[in-house]
């Protein structure tokens, strides 16, 4: 018992790393698939419904 | 600390929205920096925002895309939030910056909660399923899908968004409706509350709270706390601006990393420490 304890908060140190991978990962597959595009896109033009005003 | 941490809020506010030329024509920036997400609610239709608002953007793939997974912006969720967790609240958030300002006005007596804080504090969570996922895929205005949040809630778009636009651009002020008094109401009776409660919107309706506080358990940027050095004083709780004991304070979802635990700990038991250097003592 106190085996798997010990396991699971050592494995927890590094899950911000395997996290962090994710991240850069999906950026990466977000920009073949042309999401970062899209948001972009979105970006650039005044968004007149967050503005409250659309 | 309180000098560093407003230090890096003020630092952070003017770099993401540097964009000068903005402010003083009623135009936003339109260069590659947008492609990317900023960690904070930081509206991009703000005239000197240099990049995207990670909310917006995610709603901006829903409205696109319909339910294909927003990979883009899962990604900058994951990466941000794991290494820094909700610390981004509490350095990195323009609107968090302003709640912090407003709070040290010397008006009413100070509320560290609203009544119901315990029910209230999920009004975060609904607000993002709700408003954000949902609303976002499926409200409709006019013949395109709108991005629910931004349009019916996020008082940080009509702070840094709507009202420099409006001091400076004739045309959009000519368009102002229902909507906008709608928005400015929900600004004006968040900064109003702020006053008197610590960080409302944060505490209860900030769909991005929500995410980084999922984070908080495991992110690289901790605080610890020593326990055996403890002598459970309560200092820190009641230096906690959202009332967390030490125990609670490293994995809550509610912490936003402001260090004030840490300043007042007698014992110097609090730490802002990172995951990996807790292994290497632990290991010495």
């Amino acid at each position: 018992m106190g085996f798997w304890k010990k396991r699971n908060r050592d494995s927890g140190k590094y899950t911000w790393l395997w996290g962090t991978l994710v991240g850069v990962i999906c950026i990466a597959v977000g920009a073949w698939d042309g999401q970062l595009a899209v948001i972009w896109k979105k970006a650039v033009m005044i968004c007149l419904e967050c503005i409250g005003i659309g | 600390m309180k000098k560093l941490r407003l230090g890096m809020q003020l630092l952070f506010t003017i770099l993401t929205n540097g964009y000068v030329y903005g402010f003083l024509n009623g135009k936003i920036y339109q260069g590659r920096l947008k492609y990317v997400c900023v960690p904070g609610l930081n509206c991009y239709s703000c005239p000197g925002a240099l990049a995207s608002c990670p909310i917006g953007a995610l709603q901006a793939l829903l409205n696109q895309r319909g339910f294909e997974v927003p990979f883009a912006v899962l990604g900058f969720f994951f990466l941000f939030g794991s290494i820094l967790g909700r610390f981004v609240c509490g350095f990195c958030c323009p609107f968090g910056l302003v709640q912090d300002l407003l709070h040290k006005i010397p008006l009413f007596r100070k509320r560290k909660r609203l009544p119901l804080h315990h029910i209230l504090k999920y009004g975060k969570y609904l607000v993002l399923v709700l408003l954000v996922c949902i609303g976002s895929a499926f409200l409709f205005g006019g013949f395109a899908k709108v991005p629910a949040f931004c349009k019916y809630l996020c008082p940080s778009g009509t702070l840094f968004g709507a009202l420099p636009l409006l001091g400076t651009n004739e045309l959009l002020r000519s368009q102002i409706g229902g909507l906008f008094f709608w928005k400015l109401g929900i600004l004006l009776m968040i900064m109003f509350l702020s006053i008197k409660v610590y960080r409302p919107f944060c505490q209860y309706l900030c769909p991005l709270g929500a995410v980084y506080g999922w984070f908080n358990r495991f992110s690289l940027v901790q605080v610890h706390w020593e326990e055996e050095k403890c002598t459970f004083c309560g200092a820190c709780q009641r230096a906690c601006p959202v009332d967390l004991s030490a125990s609670e304070v490293s994995r809550s979802p509610e912490c936003i990393r402001c260090g004030r635990c840490i300043e007042a700990c007698p014992k110097k038991c609090l730490h802002f420490r990172s995951t990996q250097q807790e292994k290497l003592q632990k290991t010495l």
